[in-house]
């Protein structure tokens, strides 16, 4: 039996005490008590039935950018995640597998080699880019290595928009080399083993395969002297050295790896789309590709495969007005829930804010009527919102307009309050924001989609700073 | 006395135009424990970091078994058999308590990483010997670092758990010579003791040789075979206990001159 005030005692008090607090406590004790073995075949036996859910060919596309996003964050997750680099020159890995098997799988240069050729070129290739462009991380650490690498991706696509003309003195012609802002057209569609991939489905399901192997190969290698090895440098890289870890050499695997991965992902990207073209490759998909991986967790192999989900399907899903309010009242729910603590409050306010709602918009038809006279569009969340959310006829640009300056100072002024008084401004805040919605952004899908998705990143880094699936950590104090 | 096990040999080095460490000479024999001692500023740390290979001594050679180990990477000198803890805690602190052990196996394990990956026999058998290793190096601090302590993470400890993980990560090099760097620092008086007895039992059960900083004199004489004390880089005094404590260098280099004439 341990004694009060000795040390056993002060960190049994942890387990002594729940870990997970809240309505959402079950569910993660249940997703716990699952293994990692069940969990993943579980998502993979859904990834796999997807395409036979839908006929849409869109659909299935989108489901192949997940998956290119996910197989990319996995690659970012060795070098940030496990080895601690900052590499923003990683999109240029992606797109150096890309245009590799574009020069040997198309009309460019004439060359039409088989994909179980190709492939294992092309990876190996940006292996060694890789071990190139990893070289800087032996005497760069944090942001000099941001930096130095970010030149790198930006040289990439200055590179890719300039390379097609290249005189040499042996050429009568100027050799073409990436076809310019024109990029590569006319790729070969992939062949593996006599089985033709002609479909976006057929790369679906390949790239879901890749997906599956790259996650258990890299779930093995996280619990093996590689791995720790990695994260040992990350942590303390001058105490991993004189722990016998040899930390440079570990720096240029990572980099290797991770460019490996890129460029396989480069390739099967440049298989479907069948062409290359610079705008590919630009800073925005790296911001895209580290948003996925700290979304999930860095760190983490399932994180980064949760997301890339998040990120490649979410601009998507809020393409569709009637899909965008779902995920905006759900993401003002989920606020809610997150933010506000114990269940008995949080039940008290949300019950508050549909009497809110009610309240408000029987005084406005009481004093104004034509202020409820808006129909909020269509759909089953239309009707319902149709007795609580004003919706005036006239002037709904201006008052719109009115009510989002108001809905931001609002949400500032929350960030400032504290206690009761948060909560009761949480209120009105909330019904602000639907009445801002429906009055305006609604109307203007293409810049709501932004905003919507970008709130989204906000609220979740928010809720769980670590990542969706990270563990917290502590920063070393050196 | 045995034959040496680390030798240095008129070894210098400065920073600048600073000398930190000046034509050191120092022999330590195999499963000998000396102490190093000197105000702040000797050049204690700056002996082990030499030792450890993260600088490169200016002049002079360093023999591990005989061998010059001079200009090696650190990770090779830790290979061959050196360990070291900091006296600035570096764990790491986001691993688990048993991967810090497990991590320090580097240097002695032979995987490569597509075997991890693919899990083969060999990594598996591995791994099974490495967790083993990890557990028992732990095993050695009785129950503080063991049970259900392994699988949390290193920042969850206390401080003086920290310090004994150091050892035990060092340990997990499988190292010949181990250096502490203040193990007893920040310590209360009853852990104090307990890594007097602890350093004591390294050598007996463990079979390490070791050299040690030490501020704290209790501990210094509980445990030292022998006492160097160093003043600006260079050897004032060196001998047992006694012999060292009542030297008037050292006395004059901790208390000044004038103490040190009156005998006080």
């Amino acid at each position: 039996m341990p004694r009060i005030g000795t040390d056993e005692w002060v960190s049994e008090q942890e387990l002594r005490t729940e870990y997970y607090t809240g309505l959402t406590a079950p569910a993660r004790r249940a997703f716990d008590r699952v293994g990692p073995g069940p969990r993943f075949f579980a998502f993979l036996g859904i990834c796999a039935l997807f395409p036979f859910l839908t006929d849409s060919a869109f659909h299935i596309r989108i489901g192949v950018n997940v998956m290119l996003f996910a197989l990319l964050a996995l690659g970012l997750n060795i070098v940030v995640g496990w080895a601690g680099l900052l590499d923003l020159g990683y999109v240029a890995f992606y797109g150096f597998g890309a245009y590799m098997y574009a020069w040997v799988s198309s009309d460019q240069f004439d060359i039409h080699l088989p994909t179980e050729l190709a492939i294992p070129l092309v990876v190996t290739a940006s292996a060694l880019l890789g071990l190139l462009l990893g070289l800087p991380s032996w005497r760069l650490v944090g942001d000099y290595l941001a930096i130095t690498t970010l030149f790198f991706a930006q040289i990439f696509v200055e590179l890719t928009l300039n390379l097609d003309r290249i005189n040499l003195p042996w050429r009568d012609e100027p050799l073409n080399l990436t076809g310019g802002p024109n990029g590569i057209p006319g790729i070969d569609r992939m062949e593996i083993f006599g089985l033709q991939l002609s479909d976006v489905r057929d790369y679906y399901f390949l790239l879901l395969i890749l997906l599956a192997l790259i996650a258990v190969g890299l779930f093995y290698l996280n619990d093996s002297r590689t791995g720790r090895g990695w994260r040992a440098s990350r942590e303390d890289p001058l105490a991993a050295e004189l722990m016998t870890t040899p930390v440079n050499r570990l720096k240029l695997l990572a980099f290797a790896m991770g460019a490996a991965i890129a460029g396989l992902t480069g390739s099967i990207f440049a298989a479907v789309q069948t062409g290359v073209f610079p705008q590919n490759f630009e800073v925005v998909l790296l911001i895209m590709i580290y948003a996925a991986l700290i979304l999930g967790g860095a760190g983490s192999i399932s994180g980064a495969v949760i997301g890339a989900i998040v990120v490649a399907s979410v601009p998507e899903i809020l393409r569709t007005p009637e899909n965008a309010r779902w995920l905006f009242y759900g993401a003002l729910a989920a606020v809610l829930v997150a933010t506000v603590r114990p269940w008995r409050r949080l039940a008290v306010v949300a019950g508050a804010v549909v009497v809110f709602g009610l309240v408000v918009h029987e005084l406005v038809a009481w004093i104004w009527p034509a202020g409820v006279e808006g129909e909020p569009a269509g759909g089953t969340l239309g009707g319902l919102l149709d007795s609580w959310v004003i919706l005036p006829v006239d002037n709904q640009e201006l008052l719109g307009n009115l009510a989002f300056v108001l809905l931001v100072a609002a949400a500032l002024t929350l960030t400032q309050l504290r206690g009761d008084a948060r909560t009761i401004l949480l209120i009105p805040t909330i019904y602000l924001a639907a009445f801002v919605w429906e009055t305006r952004l609604i109307e203007q899908p293409s810049v709501t989609r932004q905003l919507l998705f970008g709130a989204i990143l906000v609220a979740m880094m928010t809720m769980r700073p670590q990542g969706l699936l990270g563990t917290p950590r502590v920063e070393n104090p050196i | 006395m045995g034959a040496p096990l680390l030798e240095l040999r008129d070894v210098s080095k400065s920073f600048g135009g600073l000398a930190v460490i000046g034509r050191l000479d120092l022999t330590v024999a195999e499963r000998e424990i000396v102490s190093v001692i000197g105000p702040n500023g000797a050049g204690k740390t700056t002996f082990f970091n030499l030792v450890t290979g993260i600088y490169r001594p200016d002049h002079g050679e360093i023999l591990f078994d005989g061998k010059s180990i001079v200009g090696l990477e650190p990770h090779r000198i830790a290979q061959l058999g050196i360990a070291r803890t900091f006296q600035t805690l570096r764990l790491f602190l986001n691993m688990t308590v048993k991967e810090n052990v497990k991590a320090a196996t580097y240097g002695n394990t032979k995987a490569r990483f597509w075997q991890s990956a693919l899990r083969t026999r060999a990594a598996r058998r591995e791994e099974r010997e490495v967790d083993a290793l990890a557990e028992e190096r732990l095993a050695f601090f009785g129950k503080r670092l063991i049970g259900y302590r392994m699988e949390q993470p290193a920042y969850s400890l206390s401080y003086a758990n920290r310090r004994r993980l150091e050892i035990a990560r060092a340990t997990g090099t499988s190292p010949r010579l181990l250096l502490l760097d203040e193990p007893a620092a920040g310590m209360n008086p009853a852990e104090t003791h307990e890594i007097t007895e602890l350093i004591g039992r390294l050598r007996d059960e463990g079979g390490y040789t070791i050299l040690v900083i030490e501020h704290d004199m209790h501990v210094v004489e509980g445990i030292s075979d022998r006492v160097v004390a160093l003043d600006h880089g260079e050897k004032i005094a060196e001998g047992s206990f006694e012999h060292v404590a009542t030297d008037p260098r050292v006395v004059e280099a901790y208390l000044g001159a004038r103490a040190a004439e009156t005998g006080r």
